[in-house]
């Protein structure tokens, strides 16, 4: 047995030799050590089928060994060969007993669509078109049949098109070539998963044509033990999938906490000055504005930018403000340490200051000797490895699967905003002493809905991420929320809140069962964006009311403790809860509902939305 | 046969079939090693040919019965 300090530094040295070297022989290696090491780390438990047309087992260490790198135990399991078509099909076929967290649907072109690979030049326009569509009908019905029989997420590869299309130039010359008709499929396929929820495309095209297809094929592999991909290229596959299984088992950064002198401009603003940093459309400054453009998508996909740099604040923040090079402006920063103190101990408080566990942080700094630091004291947040040369900055950080999203909800590309509302508010608490002139100050409303196909997404979004304020942590997926909803005695209920700073958008859900004259609180989470707003009491006032006027004596909630939500640990006994059974997990706390009342704060003005459910 | 390319190809293929290094002798073939099975064959040739930068012949893979074997087709397009 390991002890948890040695565990962890074990972790760290596989995940350095990772980063080192990912060769089939370390993958191996971490994979046999992760046997060894599962029972004393924090990881988290995923299972994975790949339902595919070619060999995929050489990936599968490789896999395994980065994903344990992630932070992520993961189980995989291998299709045979071909066979995706039952293992979709029949529900008793060993993809469903194997109950998988995602699936991964591989399937390449040359098996799908022969006749397009092989056979086009003898094809007629018409022919090509039936193919079109005979493809698109299949992968149709097998989407369909998926999400009927499973609630896990799909993930699809779609069609690569051919390195040398087999009309040569002519297949250019025309809309009924190879590479359109492929390209066709690829479209319509990009439909069919946005029509369903949790079924996203991987696009296997792109990413062959991103290392070069020349380059991407083994022929010989191929020919001979069914593998198309070269050896050099297992991992870049490998890679791609990671992107995906980030933010499906949730180990996503919300914050990229970045350096300034060398990073965000080339040189040293101290000893440079303004005039002397590099910074602008040409060499060498435009290295870094293309770092400041790869983290302006990051900040416009809802992930947060913060400053920790070793520098005079004054100084920094003149550059930042009026160095005409900058892309970034400061209002893209949700908060900034320049100073002279510690690297780990600025990123705790901006940690803290932004409401976000450490674990959601990451870090690009140039500084290779700052990065080791962070690793060892803050083993947790994701440090983005660069190597000197400064015009490979902008690649690393669009690499790293941390930033990968599924979908952008209108919190997302708000986010920055939001948090400089944020920033106000706390202006404003500062400025007011007492708690009730604040929280009145504020002037909240807070609506609150049932279940809609509109708000779906936000809510599992929620229900995946949120850590804190979060009563059982229950992790759900769109269709696994739907599917709880259509039982008798299920609700879901998710809370907006608007203040005079602004809309803050949905930030809470709770899920709830009735049983005869017990309401039991299955999920119940808000967002840390309102935490310590009186919001959570609104919102579960609204539940005690709703679980009385239908009949319920009782109402009940479970508080099952993890490393991170302690904030909501004295949320049911701060409003009359009396603790009762225990089962190892947590505890399960009551309130007699004919006894106690749980009024709404007045503050808060609070809307009812009814609906169906 | 210098000793070097005989200690790479033990540590290599000690990792992918999952046993100590010790365990690895020029003799040492399928037969020995449950381990040792299509799909870690498969992952040993895609190992060697990433550590020894070359791609093997699909002949040669055949003839791949046993550690031996391994350092003698390695020997010929090593050196």
């Amino acid at each position: 047995m390991v002890a948890v300090g040695e565990a962890s530094a074990a972790r760290r040295a596989l995940a350095e030799l990772w980063a080192h070297e990912a060769s089939p022989s370390a993958a191996s290696f971490v994979v046999q050590r992760l046997e060894q090491l599962r029972s004393s780390l924090p990881l988290q438990p995923y299972r994975l089928a790949i339902l595919r047309s070619f060999t995929v087992e050489p990936m599968v260490p490789l896999l395994r060994a980065a994903a344990f790198c992630a932070g992520i135990d993961l189980t995989v399991h291998v299709s045979d060969f071909n066979a995706h078509v039952q293992a979709i099909m029949d529900a008793s076929s060993s993809l469903y007993s194997f109950a998988p967290d995602a699936v991964v649907l591989a399937v390449q072109t040359r098996d799908i669509a022969p006749d397009l690979w092989n056979d086009v030049t003898g094809l007629t326009v018409a022919q090509i078109r039936s193919s079109i569509i005979r493809v698109t009908d299949e992968f149709q019905a097998w989407i369909r049949a998926f999400r009927q029989k499973s609630s896990a997420h799909l993930v699809v590869h779609n069609l690569e098109t051919a390195a040398f299309p087999a009309a040569g130039l002519l297949d250019s010359q025309s809309n009924s070539g190879q590479s359109t008709a492929i390209s066709e499929i690829n479209r319509s396929l990009t439909t069919l998963a946005s029509e369903q929820t949790g079924v996203h495309v991987l696009d296997y095209d792109g990413l062959v044509a991103r290392y070069g297809r020349a380059c991407w094929h083994d022929e010989r592999k191929w020919l001979t033990v069914r593998l198309p991909i070269s050896a050099p290229h297992l991992n870049d596959m490998v890679q791609e999938w990671m992107r995906f299984l980030h933010p499906l088992a949730g180990k996503i950064a919300k914050v990229l906490v970045v350096d300034l002198d060398n990073t965000l401009w080339g040189g040293v603003i101290g000893e440079d000055g303004i005039t002397g940093i590099k910074l602008g459309t040409e060499y060498p400054g435009a290295a870094y504005q293309a770092v400041q453009r790869t983290l302006l998508d990051l900040h416009r996909r809802g992930i947060l930018l913060a400053i920790c740099s070793k520098n005079n604040r004054d100084d920094a923040l003149d550059a930042i403000e009026n160095h005409p090079g900058m892309l970034l402006k400061p209002e893209h920063f949700a908060a900034m340490r320049i100073n002279w103190t510690d690297k780990a101990q600025n990123l705790r408080e901006i940690a803290s200051e932004l409401n976000v566990g450490v674990d959601s942080l990451a870090l690009l700094d140039d500084n290779p000797i700052e990065r080791q630091q962070v690793r060892v004291a803050l083993p947790e947040v994701v440090v983005i490895d660069l190597p000197s040369d400064a015009m490979e900055f902008a690649r690393r950080i669009r690499d790293c699967p941390a930033f990968e999203r599924f979908t952008l909800s209108n919190e997302d590309q708000q986010r920055g905003a939001m948090y400089q509302a944020q920033r106000e508010r706390e202006q404003l608490e500062q400025a007011i002493t007492s708690r009730e002139d604040f929280y009145r100050s504020l002037q909240q409303e807070a609506e609150i809905s049932p279940l809609t196909k509109a708000s779906q997404s936000r809510i599992a979004q929620l229900t995946n991420k949120t850590n804190q304020f979060n009563l059982t942590t229950r992790r759900y997926s769109e269709q696994q929320i739907s599917e709880l909803v259509s039982q008798p005695g299920w609700n879901c209920y998710s809370i907006r809140v608007r203040d005079r700073f602004g809309d803050n958008g949905l930030v809470g859900v709770a899920i709830t069962k009735q049983n005869g004259a017990t309401a039991e609180i299955d999920t119940f989470l808000l967002s840390c964006r309102v935490i310590g707003r009186t919001v959570e009491t609104a919102f579960l006032s609204f539940l005690a009311d709703h679980a009385r006027s239908n009949g319920a004596t009782y109402l009940q909630g479970w508080f099952l403790p993890t490393k991170k939500n302690a904030p909501a640990r004295d949320f049911y006994s701060a409003h009359g809860f009396r603790a009762g059974e225990q089962n190892g997990d947590g505890t399960l706390w009551t309130l007699d509902l004919t006894s106690n009342s749980l009024p709404a704060p007045e503050w808060i003005r609070l809307h009812i939305v009814n609906g169906d459910k | 046969m210098s000793e070097p390319l005989l200690d790479r190809v033990r540590s290599i293929a000690a990792d992918v079939l999952e046993v100590p290094t010790a365990t690895i002798t020029p003799a040492t073939s399928p037969e020995d090693l449950d381990t040792w099975d299509s799909v870690h064959h498969l992952n040993l040739v895609l190992a060697l040919e990433q550590e020894f930068n070359l791609q093997f012949e699909p002949e040669e893979i055949d003839q791949m019965k046993d550690i031996q074997h391994i350092l003698d087709i390695l020997g010929s397009k090593v050196a």
